[in-house]
């Protein structure tokens, strides 16, 4: 495995570890459960913290997908390389990043959604996370790799 | 200056007029995109000066919005951990003295020294009714919504009662109930805890064009109610009109309830605490997060950079 290699499975690792709890904290279940009270831990129930993490590992999510699959055409392979189980976690993080996107545009002022659009797109989210962070588990457990 | 029927509610008329002359007509249809997009939040101005703190908008507020108010069964389920807290009000359904799930209004009595002199000030304290509202923005539920008049507002029928909504709002606003809505129908001992109740700006009133209750029962005229614009302007003139000072226009990013005060909000001395809220300067709370949301459009460019960098090194190195 390449040095670069190494770098992005690194940093894809943080990134998905970080905005998965940021994301977990934007529920009021931190405090309640007591896992806040922990020492180290008081910022999971601090949600305009988690907000903001949860954000800055969005930034850094979008620009590896982005270079993700660009790195995969100009190999001039494609996406012949993607493994089952790569085709399937890379629709979630689109799924995700689409979502996303949608609840950040609604994060802005003057953008007003209806009930059911928010509900919708937080429903969505949190599914799509479940869906990623089950077949991610699934690859670590079986060692499948995201190409051949 | 009160307006007696609301900006959106006029347009919402003017459409209705003017679509039932020209139905179907394309210059109905333009009409109606033009109405929408001239669509301004409405803000209220509420005068300090003029409250005499008779509570007739606290008993108009709580009869407009009677049939809102929690019906919870008891005894409530078991919660775990213990530690979460029963939040029980409908045994004191009559408190006026602070904001309740019973009462979403109510009027705090503040005193100031002006040239040596104690004055009493009374204020109707309520939803701020933000311009880019966190309790709306950060539910993580969707329970919370947004109207394009600028009220916002919390589906009793989606909320957990999570609470959410009152850590992140600036003056922790909203109050929870506990023993009602939909977590008792999920996992109502390791998830929900009732639903949270606040101000929604009487919307079902609105709706039909008519003001909030809390306005029109008001025998001092202490609130008005008009587009944003109007309203700023209203605000101004009326503190420049007494030498005063300006609350809510700016904090928070910009709220659409200005209070206007003869005295310095910050030389106000009142009880402040739970349902309490102050009058301190607040900063946009939503900032951080769109300043980072900036960068997400960045990201894409900043992702492709770096691929076709590997790439042209890549390269090089194969020649």
């Amino acid at each position: 495995m390449s040095s670069v290699h190494k770098v992005r499975k690194f940093v894809y690792g943080i990134t998905l570890f970080f905005i998965t709890l940021s994301g977990f904290g934007q529920m009021p279940i931190f405090a309640r459960y007591h896992i806040s009270h922990i020492p180290g831990l008081g910022w999971l129930a601090q949600f305009y913290v988690t907000h903001v993490i949860h954000y800055i590992f969005a930034v850094i999510l979008i620009a590896l997908c982005v270079y993700a699959v660009l790195d995969l055409f100009l190999d001039r392979k494609g996406f012949v390389r993607l493994t089952g189980s790569g085709i399937l976690k890379g629709f979630f993080i689109l799924g995700l990043v689409v979502t996303g996107g949608f609840m950040v545009v609604k994060n802005l002022p003057g953008v007003y959604f209806s009930h059911v659009m928010i509900y919708i797109l937080d429903l969505s989210h949190i599914i799509l996370c479940m869906a990623l962070l089950g077949a991610s588990a699934y690859s670590l457990v079986k060692r499948k790799a995201w190409t051949r | 200056m009160t307006s007696k029927i609301s900006r959106r509610a006029f347009l919402k008329g003017s459409i209705t007029a003017a679509g039932s002359v020209a139905v179907t007509t394309g210059v109905a249809r333009a009409a109606k995109s033009l109405a929408k997009e001239d669509i301004e939040p409405l803000v209220t101005v509420i005068d300090i000066s003029k409250c005499v703190g008779c509570e007739e908008c606290v008993y108009a507020c709580q009869e407009s919005n009677a049939s809102k108010f929690p019906e919870p069964k008891k005894p409530y389920p078991k919660m775990y951990p213990s530690t979460v807290p029963v939040q029980d009000w409908s045994d004191k359904r009559d408190t006026t003295d602070r904001l309740t799930p019973y009462n979403w209004l109510f009027i705090q009595s503040a005193t100031a020294n002006v040239n040596g002199e104690e004055i009493e000030l009374t204020i109707p304290r309520r939803c701020m009714h933000c311009e880019n509202p966190p309790c709306v923005k950060l539910c993580p539920w969707g329970s919370a919504k947004q109207e394009d008049n600028g009220l916002s507002r919390i589906d009793p029928d989606i909320c957990l009662g999570g609470s959410k909504c009152k850590a992140v709002c600036p003056w922790h606003i909203p109050q929870r109930q506990t023993g009602t809505g939909l977590y008792l129908n999920l996992l109502p001992a390791l998830a929900g805890n009732g639903v949270m109740y606040k101000c929604d700006r009487c919307y079902q009133k609105l709706e039909k064009g008519e003001n909030p209750a809390c306005i029109d029962a008001c025998p001092e005229d202490v609130q008005v109610i008009g587009p944003r614009s109007k309203m700023i302007e209203h605000a101004h003139a009326l503190a420049k009109e007494m030498n005063g000072y300006i609350y809510g226009e700016n904090e928070n990013g910009g709220t659409n309830t200005i209070y206007v005060s003869p005295v310095p909000f910050d030389q106000l001395t009142f009880e402040k605490g739970d349902g309490k809220p102050h009058l301190d300067q607040v900063d946009n709370k939503m900032a951080n997060g769109n300043n980072i949301a900036r960068a997400m459009l960045i990201a894409p460019l900043a992702g492709a950079a770096a691929a076709f960098g590997k790439f042209y090194k890549q390269t090089k190195e194969d020649e």
